[in-house]
């Protein structure tokens, strides 16, 4: 989960990574206050999960509270590229930035690691420097089991050249930047810039956080942490049932057990829809294995609420789970959303198979449900779906 | 032969007498797995009656070790606890740890990967968040269904699970040497290259199947490995060319960030290092009907 500006600015003042003064506001009346509390100046930021937010005149100086004011009307409800800016962080001036530097703390996928990058060339994006300038780029691998101690700090501060005078202060911030990154479970923590201000201090001015979702469980915090202005309502809905959906831009409504299955029925629908007019999938959901008629339901009702979806493709390889029962699974939901007043009237195209295939193939079968049909192998039902949902 | 697991494979299991546990438990029995023991520190000296077989419990993996010899552990051990229980199989240096959980944090992974490098890497972990292994009429250590399909000559390597099981599906006429579910989670212990390398020296696999997703650049650093390391043929299918940048799909490490992790990019690396890519599983399993008929 990536965080906005403002939270990561809240995890880092928590873990004393220094930090300038900002609070965040929706409407634009509430900059008034949170300006005069800041003594009568402030910058305003617009709190989008993209970068470029400047260019875009996201971020404003307001030299008054009514200035202030004037900005976060402007800025609330802009568009930057493609996201809409439903709050904005009332931030402390920064004191007159002498040097700008990058630190960062990563999980390494590849080396199955934790890494640092650290730059003394801050303020434009990382990439940019590591492309044009990998020499001004320091990478740290950290051992998960050592972490960051005031020594690897002193390492990466002389890797990344910083220098003499600021190097116990970012120091400081790396040591308290580690344990942001850690104490909060997170897959990135980025400062930059780091700035040097006029008085020798070193301060994060911007951040970026992502967190492990799947830390949550010793996380409790981080569920307010959530966006959910921004949340698809069909994806909120769903998280609400605890089902795995991601709402896509397509006809064909998909489900089907296992990640890995899933994102492959999605491709196989694509493929097919390049023959029935350029249909294309309309969602993500892997509803587990040994789903049960319950979840079958939950995840039908979320998939024909979709206004979008045509036709409805349930892709299932019956492992451990019994594909009768799946099919059991499949009536029993149809029944279900009957009894509670919810009309199906979009076709469904099942494919079973696996354990139990023929067992499951029958119970469809004698059902003889209208709107069901059965096709098995996968890249026939999937062409099956899309051409249905092509005709609608 | 195969890889990794073999008839003699002595198996425990951390977290057996929990549900999940308790089932696959007997599901691995019914293949024929040799199953000596549980672990479980709060049921120790108890045993378990699973199907007729009764199975001793053990308080900690050493003592399991100890007393039955076993060489393998499979584990059902709750994420808050996981990265425990791979640790105390680590410290015991088991020589292969199978850990079946999902929703582990990363930072559990990554710590316990690197204490397994920092012991020397005596023990080789798969997973997590992983269907585990088998090698069919020998051994089944995870929760892959054992009667898919029969021995053969198809090694497989996959991050999904039920991809793993449409595959040997699709192939299960022909058979398979071993079939290595290496998990769909960020951070994991085998990866496909460590597989790839154990098939290139499998005397019983002829053809190897790949499979991967969108998310890190495994498959790419596979196909590297593939073209100065592998003389079987490989034949590999990747999932997620429709995912949009910046979601996760299902697996915590699907996921396509910026414009790295596509399976366009992935697709194409293993291309460039001879690996014929099928647009999609059955596709794919008649690539390598094709290639195994000469």
């Amino acid at each position: 989960m990536d965080l906005f500006e403002y939270q990561a600015r809240d995890l880092f003042a928590k873990h004393d990574v220094p930090v300038l003064a900002g609070e965040v506001i929706d409407t634009p009346e509430a900059a008034r206050a949170a300006t005069e509390r800041l003594g009568g100046k402030s910058v305003v930021k617009a709190q989008v999960k993209v970068g470029g937010r400047g260019k875009a005149g996201g971020v404003k100086l307001a030299a008054t509270a009514d200035e202030a004011v004037e900005h976060a009307t402007n800025i609330l409800g802009m568009d930057i590229k493609g996201h809409t800016v439903h709050k904005v962080m009332i931030a402390e001036t920064a004191p007159e930035i002498v040097e700008e530097y990058y630190v960062s703390f990563l999980l390494d996928r590849a080396n199955r690691t934790f890494l640092s990058i650290a730059s003394v060339e801050g303020g434009m994006e990382i990439e940019e420097v590591a492309a044009t300038r990998p020499e001004a780029v320091a990478k740290t691998p950290i051992d998960a089991n050592v972490g960051v101690t005031p020594e690897v700090a002193r390492q990466i501060v002389e890797a990344a050249n910083f220098p003499a005078e600021v190097a116990d202060k970012v120091e400081n911030v790396l040591v308290t930047l580690w344990k942001t990154f850690i104490e909060e479970d997170a897959l990135l923590v980025e400062v930059n810039p780091l700035a040097k201000v006029a008085s020798g201090d070193v301060i994060a001015l911007d951040g970026k956080v992502s967190l492990d979702e799947n830390a949550e469980f010793r996380q409790p915090e981080h569920e307010a942490l959530q966006d959910k202005d921004a949340a698809n309502p069909l994806e909120a809905a769903a998280k609400e049932k605890n089902l795995n959906y991601v709402k896509l831009d397509g006809e064909v409504g998909i489900i089907g057990n296992g990640a890995g299955l899933v994102m492959s029925t999605l491709d196989v629908v694509a493929y097919a829809g390049e023959n029935h007019g350029g249909v294309k999938p309309a969602n993500f959901l892997d509803i587990g294995g040994g789903a049960s008629a319950a979840v079958m339901a939950n995840g039908l009702e979320i998939i024909l609420g979709d206004p979008d979806v045509k036709s409805v493709f349930v892709n299932v390889f019956g492992g451990i789970t019994a594909c009768d029962e799946v099919a059991n699974g499949i009536v029993q939901a149809l029944q279900l959303l009957a009894d509670k007043g919810e009309e199906v009237t979009k076709p469904l195209v099942v494919r079973l198979d696996g354990n139990n295939a023929e067992l499951g193939r029958k119970i469809l079968s004698d059902a003889n449900h209208p709107l069901v049909q059965r096709v098995d192998t996968m890249d026939g039902a999937a062409d099956k779906a899309a051409e249905l949902a092509a005709a609608k | 032969m195969a890889i990794f697991l073999n008839k003699d494979s002595k198996v425990i299991v951390q977290g057996m007498t929990g549900a999940t546990g308790m089932k696959h438990t007997k599901l691995m029995l019914a293949d024929g797995t040799n199953i000596v023991g549980g672990v479980n520190p709060r049921k120790a000296g108890q045993s378990v009656d699973i199907d007729g077989t009764e199975i001793p419990v053990f308080g900690t993996v050493a003592e399991a070790i100890e007393k039955t010899g076993a060489n393998v552990s499979v584990l059902f051990v709750p994420p808050a606890f996981a990265k425990a229980a791979v640790v105390e199989a680590i410290d015991a240096e088991i020589p292969l740890a199978v850990v079946i959980t999902e929703g582990i944090a990363v930072h559990d992974s990554a710590a316990f990967y690197a204490y397994a490098v920092s012991k020397g890497n005596k023990t080789r972990i798969i997973g997590p968040n992983c269907p585990g292994l088998i090698t069919p009429g020998q051994s089944n250590a995870g929760i892959i269904p054992g009667d898919i399909t029969k021995p053969g000559r198809i090694g497989l390597v996959s991050k999904s699970g039920t991809l793993t099981y449409q595959m040997m599906y699709e192939l299960r006429d022909i058979g398979f040497s071993s079939a290595v579910g290496i998990g769909g989670d960020p951070v994991i212990g085998t990866t496909h290259i460590d597989a790839l390398a154990a098939f290139e020296a499998d005397p019983d696999t002829d053809l190897i199947v790949m499979i991967g997703e969108i998310g890190g650049d495994a498959e790419e650093r596979a196909a590297a490995f593939i073209k100065e390391n592998v003389t079987k043929p490989v034949v590999g299918y990747v999932a997620g060319f429709t995912a949009p940048e910046g979601k996760t799909m299902g697996h915590a490490g699907a996921i396509v960030s910026g414009s790295s992790g596509t399976a366009a990019a992935k697709k194409e690396a293993l291309e460039a290092a001879g690996v014929k890519v099928g647009k999609t599983p059955t596709e794919t399993a008649k690539l390598a009907r094709e290639i195994l008929a000469g």
